[in-house]
């Protein structure tokens, strides 16, 4: 578990997930899914938001708002619970949209944006990088010009995740006045989302081109050329978030790695007696443990806007992302034949991590990044 | 002696008002140390000026922040305490105090000790008075600690202390020592230990220094001979040695891995260990610090020490709370262990030629980062090696089965074992023990 100690209501809120997760999207949901186009069930989300996973990062006065007052921590559990079931839905990028919308949208916006997603019967997805650029600070990939009361977006972007499936888009473009993030309508003339494949099974991602698309002015999130200290938010929730999910996803398979372990035999004793495993799983605990602790201190200082969020976010996501797959890969390794098939569950998990790696940057980009922040000159 | 000023709700002192009362005693009372500078080198003349530090903090009425207030502590919460922690930072600080003295040694006599060794000792330690160590490896293995085959024979009120240990740190310079000695070699051995308060400067009682790879000399081994220790000296029960050992123990992982309550200042490992910026400035001085390998490097090692003290945070939180066993301190020990393995290798590899070849006299950070590198083992050796942390957290943490062991269940002196190798300066008298018709005969 990513947090060491809950509150009461954290717990309630934790298990009513868990439960609704269980019976609503078992293993066998996630796998049937694989062909579908959309990758979730619109009626599972609707009941998810219904449970408060589309509120948390949204103002009292937006129709959102967290018992706890710490919405990302609480959002962090639905996380880490899908996680463990390798659950479908756009819940990082819904939110993140979400959050932006109810700090820096017109009050039309909000009032025509916020009730659908928070209901949960519209989606929103996040286009923050160039097409390519998994992680950016900078608004990559489009610019976006001034045409009387609209502004006039072109570029490309991705990848975005459930780009395909989003009825807003919550793109970052580069204007005249600095970076700028705009509230596109899905179905707006001259956005065109091509699909992209996808590790993952149930997680669909696009590339969103977008050629002469009008956007009006009020669907400016943010101030006109200040939207760089919300993409830095932004960037820091979207971190987390997947940390905390891909931690859930694999303490879920050590678990199950280590029952197996305790069950099956060879040469005529549990595997779980060779040392020779004990130690990997020792080892394996400590960087799972490890990665708990570093989420559980990155949301913090995330949901607290530390000064070191950003350092802490980075930290987090090169180690977790690192030490994630290695361990489910490993943990393939410990159940030997029958984890490299289709038919085990494992690969489920392992595809949802290498999927977690890569997205909102990888190990690499992010060490870069704090390299930067350490006083070492930008290479 | 404790400043009058301070904020107070409800008559306890708040948190902030106790913070800012140590921040203006630190810098009226205490050395500051140079920006970036870590302190100074442990030696003989160090230790002396520490304990001075420690008189100076205790007088301050800083002292023992977590520790009860009969024996001089202020029974205070470790909100108190790490606020203290951070506001020490940039003084010089007696953290040599901390491990094993504070956090180890006095944390294990505040849980077994009697009321009388007690208010003997805490009290003195605080003051600054004494200095303690743990005689507990052997010359004929560490991480079998609980095979150890110094021997203590009652004599009416004096046990008899004969044998060896080894891998104490300034011993030759400290005061007292725990140490784990066989009482009963008639039952299986973890049921024939006992643990003693032992002075260390006495008669019967020969200390070599250990010169390190790094040329440290800190490390000692000691030799007894008939060494009388009373019997009101016992520390927990006769023969129940390994109850005391198994807490101290945990004490040393918690501590070590910079979660313990009992320790002051800045800790190695834990959260207010600060930035360790070594390989950050040796990219610097080699002028690499834009090639892209050297900047992931030194960011991973960034990373890795702020995560462990994320792990330190969590461990600690998890075994309070009971969501964790204690043995979960051996994370932290083996976090800490292999981080140490890791920026040694990033330090070779950032430093290159300048950690190994260096102009004659040169105190930069090559030379120091390439010579501490021939060291970094030590820390997956000592208190527990890597693979003993392996064990426990496999076992102990996540359940898994034991380990075979030849040794269960059976009387002590039926089990195979190494013979006490003769020490140095000590040729030829450590033969055999009569009394024990067993020892040394498993070789032959």
């Amino acid at each position: 578990m990513v947090e060491v100690e809950l509150s009461e209501d954290q717990d309630l809120f934790r298990a009513t997930t868990r439960k609704f997760l269980e019976a609503e999207c078992p293993l066998t949901t996630v796998r049937a899914l694989a062909d579908d186009t959309v990758g979730f069930d619109a009626g599972f989300w609707r009941k998810g938001a219904e449970l408060g996973w589309t509120t948390l990062l949204v103002s009292e006065a937006d129709g959102g708002g967290s018992l706890s007052g710490n919405g990302l921590r609480d959002l962090a559990l639905v996380a880490e619970e899908m996680g463990r079931l390798v659950s479908p839905g756009p819940l990082v990028p819904t939110n993140v949209v979400a959050w932006a919308v109810s700090r820096g949208g017109s009050a039309e916006l909000k009032a025509r944006v916020l009730p659908g997603l928070v209901a949960g019967t519209t989606v929103a997805a996040w286009a923050p990088s160039a097409a390519g650029a998994a992680f950016e600070t900078v608004a990559g990939g489009c610019r976006a010009e001034r045409s009387g009361d609209d502004f006039v977006l072109s570029g490309v972007k991705g990848p975005v995740e459930a780009g395909a499936q989003a009825d807003h888009l919550l793109v970052a473009a580069a204007t005249d006045a600095g970076p700028t993030q705009f509230l596109v309508d899905g179905n707006s003339p001259g956005v065109t989302v091509v699909p992209m494949g996808s590790i993952d099974l149930v997680r669909r991602v696009a590339e969103v081109h977008l050629d002469q698309v009008r956007v009006p002015a009020n669907q400016v999130v943010g101030a006109e050329g200040g939207a760089a200290a919300d993409l830095e938010r932004q960037w820091q929730i979207a971190l987390v978030l997947q940390c905390a999910e891909t931690c859930g996803a694999t303490q879920q398979v050590l678990d199950m790695t280590l029952e197996y372990v305790a069950d099956r035999f060879s040469f005529g004793r549990p595997l779980a007696s060779y040392q020779a495993l004990k130690h990997r799983f020792a080892d394996m605990t400590m960087w799972l443990e490890a990665s708990h602790g570093t989420t559980t201190a990155a949301l913090r200082a995330v949901q607290d806007d530390a000064a070191d969020a950003s350092e802490l976010a980075s930290g987090a996501k090169a180690y977790v992302a690192a030490n994630a797959p290695e361990i489910i890969q490993d943990c393939v390794q410990m159940h030997g034949g029958i984890g490299v098939t289709w038919e085990h569950d494992i690969h489920l998990y392992l595809r949802r991590v290498t999927l977690n790696r890569a997205m909102y940057g990888t190990p690499a980009d992010h060490l870069e990044r704090i390299a930067v922040l350490l006083g070492m000159d930008a290479a | 002696m404790r400043s009058a000023e301070s904020e107070v709700t409800g008559g306890v002192e708040t948190v902030e008002g106790f913070r800012s009362r140590a921040r203006c005693w630190l810098a009226d009372c205490m050395p500051r140390l140079e920006t970036g500078a870590v302190g100074p080198e442990r030696s003989d003349e160090r230790y002396a000026e520490e304990r001075l530090l420690q008189r100076r903090v205790f007088d301050g009425g800083f002292a023992g922040i977590c520790w009860p207030t009969e024996y001089g502590g202020l029974g205070l919460d470790g909100a108190y305490q790490r606020a203290f922690d951070e506001e020490s930072l940039p003084y010089d600080m007696p953290l040599s105090f901390n491990i094993p003295t504070f956090g180890i040694l006095a944390a294990t006599l505040i849980d077994f000790g009697t009321p009388e060794q007690k208010a003997r000792h805490l009290p003195a330690i605080l003051r600054g008075d004494e200095l303690w160590v743990q005689f507990l490896s052997e010359p004929t293995g560490g991480s079998d600690l609980a095979g150890c085959i110094t021997r203590a024979d009652r004599d009416g009120d004096v046990f008899m202390v004969s044998g060896s240990k080894i891998w104490s740190s300034a011993a030759s310079v400290s005061d007292y020592a725990m140490c784990l000695v066989r009482t009963n070699w008639d039952v299986p051995k973890h049921r024939g230990l006992t643990m003693l308060l032992m002075k260390i400067h006495q008669p019967g009682i020969q200390i070599d220094r250990i010169r390190q790879i790094d040329g440290s000399m800190e490390f000692c081994q000691e030799f007894f001979d008939d060494v009388a220790v009373p019997a009101a000296d016992v520390i927990g029960d006769v023969d129940d040695g390994w109850s005391v050992a198994t807490r101290l123990l945990l004490h040393e992982r918690v501590a070590v891995g910079g979660g313990s309550p009992y320790t002051s200042g800045r800790s190695m490992t834990g959260s207010t260990s600060g930035v360790d910026r070594s390989l950050l400035r040796l990219a610097q001085s080699v002028g690499r610090s834009d090639d892209p390998r050297v900047r992931q490097l030194v960011a991973a090692n960034h990373v890795e020490h702020r995560v462990q003290g994320h792990l330190v945070d969590r461990v600690t939180a998890g075994v309070s709370a009971g969501r964790m066993p204690p043995a979960a301190g051996s994370l932290t020990k083996l976090f800490h262990a292999v981080s140490i393995i890791s920026r040694a290798r990033a330090s070779l590899e950032i430093g290159g030629i300048d950690t190994a070849v260096w102009a004659v006299d040169s105190e930069g950070p090559g030379r120091r980062l390439g010579e501490a590198s021939l060291q970094r083992q030590a820390m997956s050796l000592g208190g527990g090696s890597n693979e003993i942390q392996r064990n426990i957290i496999s076992e102990r943490v996540l359940g898994m089965p034991r380990e075979w062991a030849g040794d269960r269940e059976v009387a002590y002196r039926d089990v195979k074992r190494n013979t006490m190798p003769t020490g140095p300066g000590r040729p030829g008298d450590q033969q055999p023990n009569p009394r024990d018709r067993n020892q040394g005969d498993d070789l032959s």
